[in-house]
């Protein structure tokens, strides 16, 4: 049986890197007693996956990775004994029975990411907002009426042009923060910095420092909405 | 939430955040207000070696027990931070409460190998504590250094306060409370240091002078404050059963060098190898119990998560319940996905059964330590291992499927020919031949047979302790004489050599073997910019020839001299509990060639037996 677990970073976390917090896990487990399932052979290890890796400086309140259980374990007693192993920073948030299909893991589903991007006064503090310039307020209409934004992309292997307009599905002010839906996934991925810097580019500002924060990770839902990807799944009862 | 020292913008800069940010598993977070002493451990080198160090667990998790201590990590900043810091002056913090260590009321700093003695100015400069113990205010943290490297504390003399010789699980307690005593009575630093000095096995370095021959030897070593001892004796703990031991220890969030659990379960060794420095000063061989170290498997990888586990101590082979305890721990572990790990094992049917059950044969390969090649030089060091044994260890480990074997050896050793060099080549020759023996449809390829080689450095309180060392020039061209025999041996395209810096020998024996006099040529390599010299990137030999220079201190005379028996050694005040007079009587023998049988076989009178305990004992209740 699988189970989907969600969770936040906050705090000094967000210093910890991705195959740092996939280490910090697969030793929680055992702290916490988790009934996972390993792989079979010589070197066995656990069945664990996570949705989508999170950058070093982030913060985040909808983490996910699924994994494998050998036998049930009710949805309150799994989050009650792991977060009782969690250090300051890293919370479990749910715990929920997903469905045994391979297309239905997380890494799988991801179509989408939400952020909030906060403005700051100085990049020594990532805590400390200012407000959202009026001039960013009012300019992200006409970004968004552009025909296309191309940026250059750098992956590992390759730099090239990118037309990132399309993989920009929501991007709005509020009191404080942007808004950003973005399109994630192993199909097209964006990352909100990018985003970022192509608008403030656009707009003919300063590069300053922001602070990200990661609001869930979405999966197309029936009706064609994004979903969080905890609601895929049930309660173990 | 925690207020970390360092700010966002240079935590996103530097590499590897996590060194500095604290909030591991089993990190130990306390009220300040409400414990009387700070105590700031220090392993003065990179975050994932000095977590890796199992007796700074084991000093962290026996302070905290104390409700009236708090004792937090310090670790050697990284180079990118280290120059951060020193630009913007921002004081070196420890781990947990990121307060400044020098509002600390004690900066203990752990001496395991001598080149990491820049790290040790790094901590303090970057503390902003100063450097000499004399221009030291009541302000400033108490400076205590201990680990191997404090058996001889004569180089860092000027640099600490106080010195614990030995184990720390005995008076620590005592220093403590002297410290609130102390406290309570409005005395000042010096007050302390002498109640501190009345403490056995601590030394204050202040309270002792040394004078000198002409010749550059010590004249005279004594001290000079009426609390200060004559002599300072090891201290130690008899049942390491009944001892505290970490069954929480910190968990890093990085990968770290010993990332797993780690068991001790014996100190000491009965082999008497002489040229090894931990064989002489743990002297009795103690070990723990078997019940209590199944034990403590269970709930420290319950409380830590780790997915291995691995036995530590000097010579595994030789805990009497080895077998039951290997057994137990596959039987219960192997099958929840844990590793376990195997220290080195004496090579034989049962090492070679375990092995078999841990660990993908195919993959792994073998480790032999011969030290040296002939059967003459072996019997030199005391190494009571012969050619037969390994010759058969590695004939049944072939049979067993393994083709890889590593070999471990010294060069450079006391009464070493050109014939005892070329014997490595020759013993790493004969493990092949052996591998060849077997039937070609029966053997797993070829074989590797990797052989390296360091360069033996004498250490004080081991018999050759008065041995002389060569020149860097010399070792390299024994390192060469070595080289040229594998070349020459039928098997050398299954042989492979591989050998040590010479540069960092010989700033190790200066080191090992100083006198307070080479404080002096420490400092000034730091002045200079040497740090991180265990780190062969870092390492810069030229810095350090130009600090003998600028110094005028000489490393042939601490190097290449053959010391008498006469002769004050530098560290002779301090009382091991193995006497002077065995020490002697083994280097003869070492001369001679002669073995000396270890401490099952028969007592050698080394001196420790007074104490009654441990090996010395067994088997006489």
């Amino acid at each position: 049986m699988k189970a989907r677990i969600k969770f936040r970073k906050y705090g000094v976390m967000k210093f910890i890197g991705h195959l740092d917090v996939m280490r910090y896990f697969q030793k929680a487990m055992r702290r916490a007693e988790i009934p996972i399932a390993f792989t079979e052979g010589y070197s066995p290890h656990m069945i664990m996956s996570f949705a989508q890796p999170l950058g070093v400086g982030i913060t985040s309140e909808g983490e996910y990775l699924d994994i494998e259980l050998t036998k049930p374990i009710s949805s309150r007693e799994a989050i009650e004994q792991l977060n009782r192993v969690m250090v300051e920073g890293i919370d479990i948030e749910s715990f929920v029975q997903i469905s045994g299909d391979k297309k239905a893991s997380g890494m799988t589903i991801t179509a989408a990411s939400d952020y909030r991007v906060y403005p700051c006064a100085s990049s020594r503090s990532l805590e400390e907002h200012i407000h959202i310039p009026l001039k960013w307020r009012e300019g992200i209409p006409h970004f968004l009426g552009e025909n296309q934004i191309i940026v250059w992309k750098k992956s590992k292997k390759s730099e090239k042009e990118v037309d990132i307009l399309p993989l920009i599905y929501k991007m709005h002010a509020d009191e404080d923060s942007l808004y950003l839906l973005l399109a994630a996934g192993s199909e097209q991925n964006l990352k909100p910095d990018l985003v970022m810097e192509a608008f403030l580019n656009y707009m003919g500002e300063p590069l300053c420092p922001l602070h990200y924060h990661r609001l869930d990770i979405r999966a197309r839902g029936e009706d064609g909405a994004f979903v969080p990807l905890s609601d895929m799944g049930t309660e173990i009862l | 939430m925690r207020k970390l020292a360092l700010n966002d913008e240079i935590l996103l800069k530097i590499e590897k955040p996590a060194r500095y940010i604290g909030n591991e598993v089993n990190s130990v977070m306390k009220d300040p207000e409400k414990v009387d002493i700070r105590f700031a451990m220090c392993f003065p080198d990179v975050y994932e070696i000095g977590m890796s160090h199992l007796g700074i667990q084991i000093l962290y998790d026996m302070f905290n027990r104390r409700e009236d201590v708090w004792c937090e990590r310090v670790y050697s900043p990284w180079v990118d931070l280290d120059q951060i810091m020193r630009k913007e002056q921002i004081p070196l913090f420890a781990l947990e409460s990121q307060d400044p260590v020098k509002s600390f009321d004690f900066l203990g700093i752990t001496i395991q190998y001598e080149m990491c003695y820049t790290n040790i100015l790094q901590v303090l400069e970057l503390s902003q504590i100063p450097l000499f113990s004399s221009e030291r205010s009541d302000e400033d943290p108490i400076v205590i250094g201990g680990g191997p490297c404090a058996y001889n504390p004569e180089p860092l003399a000027d640099f600490f306060d106080l010195f614990y010789i030995g184990e720390g699980e005995t008076v620590y307690g005592e220093l403590l409370d002297a410290y609130k005593e102390n406290k309570r009575r409005g005395g000042s630093r010096k007050d302390y240091l002498e109640m501190a000095a009345e403490i056995e096995g601590i030394y204050v370095p202040s309270f002792y002078d040394v004078t000198y021959h002409e010749d550059g030897t010590i004249a005279d070593f004594r001290p000079v404050n009426s609390h200060a001892k004559e002599r300072i004796k090891k201290q130690f703990v008899m049942d390491i059963t009944d001892t505290c031991y970490p069954s929480s220890p910190v968990v890093p969030f990085i990968k770290v060098t010993q990332d797993r659990v780690v068991l001790e379960i014996q100190r000491g060794c009965i082999r008497g190898c002489r040229f090894c420095q931990a064989g002489m000063i743990y002297r009795p061989t103690r070990e723990r119990d078997l019940e209590m170290l199944k034990k403590y498997a269970y709930e420290i990888l319950k409380n830590t998560g780790h997915e291995e586990i691995s036995l530590s101590s000097l010579s595994s082979s030789d805990y009497s319940s080895l077998k039951e305890l290997v057994l137990f721990l596959i039987e219960e572990f192997k099958g929840k996905g844990i590793n376990i790990s195997l220290p080195s094992l004496r090579i034989d049917a049962f090492s070679l059964d375990v092995m078999e059950k841990v660990q993908d044969v195919r993959k792994s390969s073998l480790t032999f330590a011969p030290e040296a090649g002939s059967q003459r030089m072996r019997n030199v060091i005391n190494k009571g291992l012969t050619e037969e044994d390994i010759l058969n260890g590695a004939g049944e480990a072939f049979e067993g499927g393994w083709n890889k074997v590593k070999l471990y050896f010294m060069l450079g050793l006391p009464t070493e020919t050109e014939e005892d060099m070329r014997a490595i080549a020759e013993l790493a020759d004969k493990i092949a031949r052996r591998y060849y023996e077997i039937p070609k449809e029966k053997r797993n390829g070829k074989c590797q047979i990797t052989a390296s080689s360091s360069f033996f450095i004498p250490k004080p309180f081991t018999p050759f302790q008065w041995a002389p060392m060569f020149s860097n020039e010399e070792y390299i061209s024994r390192a060469a004489v070595v080289k040229h025999a594998f070349g020459e041996q039928l098997n050398r395209k299954s042989l492979k050599y591989n050998w040590h810096d010479a540069e960092v020998t010989v700033l190790e024996g200066v080191f090992a073997r100083g006198d307070r006099r080479v404080g002096a040529v420490l400092l000034e390599a730091y002045r200079l910019g040497c740090l991180y010299d265990s780190w062969t990137d870092y390492f810069d030999y030229e810095k350090w020839q130009k600090a003998f220079e600028n110094t005028g201190a000489s490393m042939e005379f601490y190097n290449q001299r053959e010391r008498s028996f006469k002769e004050i050694l530098p560290w002779d005040f301090i009382d091991t509990g193995v006497i002077k007079e065995f020490l002697m009587k083994e280097w003869e023998r070492a001369l001679k060639g002669e073995v000396t049988p270890n401490c099952r076989q028969q007592c050698s009178g080394c001196g420790v037996l007074k104490w009654k305990g441990g090996v010395c004992i067994e088997g006489k209740n």
